[in-house]
């Protein structure tokens, strides 16, 4: 795995990447990291079902500074528009909020996933079995660019293991979802629940 | 739970009589008694449900929609004979409608086989955006027992004051996106079409999916309204 996207640091920034990297290497053995800066990206990952309907997007960051870090927003050439959202139940009812900014605590983390925060892809150009780019913007004008897989329907993170060569940092297991697209009338892959 | 307690001096017996003879036969015969009882009042039912149990508080399952798999209408009778879960969406939901049916489709393949008596029907709130082959194509992403009704307006009011459900569909403006609320819950149906559970959300991040598959199961199990004790007497 080595197309790390190309990204302007300083020599400090240079350190910290690597204390990141090494941080990274250490914990998060399905080598499923990136960063800039203190902020790193784990299992980044796009649920895609149709052409015509948005993609959700989900992510981990974690904060490896002691200055929170402000993410503002985030684009991809794989979507149409690409918005901060999150899904909240109030009285039994469902619906979204549209989310300006989120912010990652100092040594702390952030998770974007299913029930809650999500990146709203309109006009997906994806498929399941794909990484995609995606470049998230933070309030310190900092931007950092990530690989997500992109699985089906059926999609669930998979409790990691080595990662096929040229996927982005995803945690998708050996066995696990692999291009998990389903055709029509499918019951998707089995899943490791 | 009768307790029976031997002799002693607060002892209070109903014919009066106190001592060893008497609270013995009497206590045989209300044991007895209160063991047919038990037995009679406690169908498979009486444990209790990882789900809410709502039999009694929601109407038997009705409604005529449209099918996307067929574009021909149906009603509540084409799924009789088999267990139904009622959930409303849309398919422009990013998160919350693909993470249920997600959910969802964990516990069928749960359920292997006994999942062919199951049928899952997501309506869509969003008649307007929600096409039939989009519905059609959208349920398939998931589970061959997840089927796709499209009603129109006013079949989607019926169903929803039927039901107790709040949605809304709000049309975009220039300042404000197109905006959809609508219920989280999952509404479970028996063979018979009377409403017996409803599942809060499995929209959570941390749903029950054991406790459903359990709930699910021992409704497919169940072969009507009566307990074991019933059925064996209606043998006689």
């Amino acid at each position: 795995m080595t197309d790390h996207p190309p990204v302007e640091r300083t020599a400090a920034a240079r350190r910290r990447w690597g204390a990141c990297l090494g941080l990274a290497l250490a914990v998060l053995a399905p080598g499923a990291a990136r960063a800039a800066g203190p902020v790193l990206v784990r299992a980044p990952w796009f649920r895609y079902l149709l052409a015509s309907i948005p993609a959700g997007g989900y992510l981990t960051l974690e904060n490896t500074g002691a200055a929170p870090a402000v993410l503002t927003g985030a684009e991809s050439p794989a979507c149409g528009t690409l918005m901060l959202h999150r899904s909240e139940t109030a009285g039994g009812t469902d619906r979204m909020v549209g989310v300006k900014q989120i912010t990652i605590p100092g040594h702390g983390q952030f998770r974007f996933a299913p029930g809650g925060y999500h990146l709203m892809c309109m006009q997906p150009k994806m498929h399941p079995g794909q990484a995609v780019p995606v470049t998230l913007r933070f309030a310190d004008g900092s931007r950092l660019t990530v690989r997500f897989a992109v699985r089906g329907a059926n999609g669930a993170p998979a409790p990691g293991g080595t990662m096929p060569s040229g996927m982005g940092p995803s945690g998708m297991g050996p066995s696990g979802m692999g291009p998990s697209g389903t055709g029509p009338g499918g019951t998707g892959p089995k899943m490791r629940m | 739970m009768v307790t029976i307690t031997r002799g002693g001096r607060n002892d209070r017996i109903p014919d009066g009589r106190a001592g060893r003879r008497g609270l013995g036969r009497s206590a045989v015969a209300l044991a007895l008694t209160a063991a047919l009882a038990g037995a009679a009042a406690a169908p498979a039912q009486a444990a209790a449900w990882h789900n809410i149990d709502v039999r009694g508080s929601v109407p038997p399952l009705a409604f005529d929609m449209t099918d996307a798999a067929t574009g021909k209408p149906v009603t509540a009778t084409d799924f009789r004979g088999r267990i139904v879960l009622l959930y409303f969406g849309y398919t422009n939901c990013p998160d919350v409608c693909p993470l249920t049916l997600h959910n969802i489709t964990v516990i069928l393949q749960r359920l292997g086989k006994s999942a062919d008596d199951v049928r899952v029907l997501f309506v869509t709130v969003d008649p307007h955006r929600d096409s039939l082959p989009v519905l059609r194509a959208y349920t398939a992403l998931f589970a061959p027992q997840i089927v796709g009704l499209r009603p129109d307006a006013n079949q989607l009011a019926r169903l929803a004051r039927r039901y107790r459900l709040a949605y809304s569909v709000s049309p975009a403006t220039g300042s404000h996106p197109y905006e959809v609320t609508h219920s989280a819950a999952v509404y479970v149906f028996d063979r018979t079409g009377a409403g017996r559970l409803l599942i809060p959300s499995l929209a959570s991040t941390t749903p029950d999916l054991a406790g459903t598959t359990a709930d699910l199961r021992r409704l497919l199990r169940a072969s009507g309204e009566r307990g074991w004790f019933d059925r064996l007497v209606r043998r006689f």
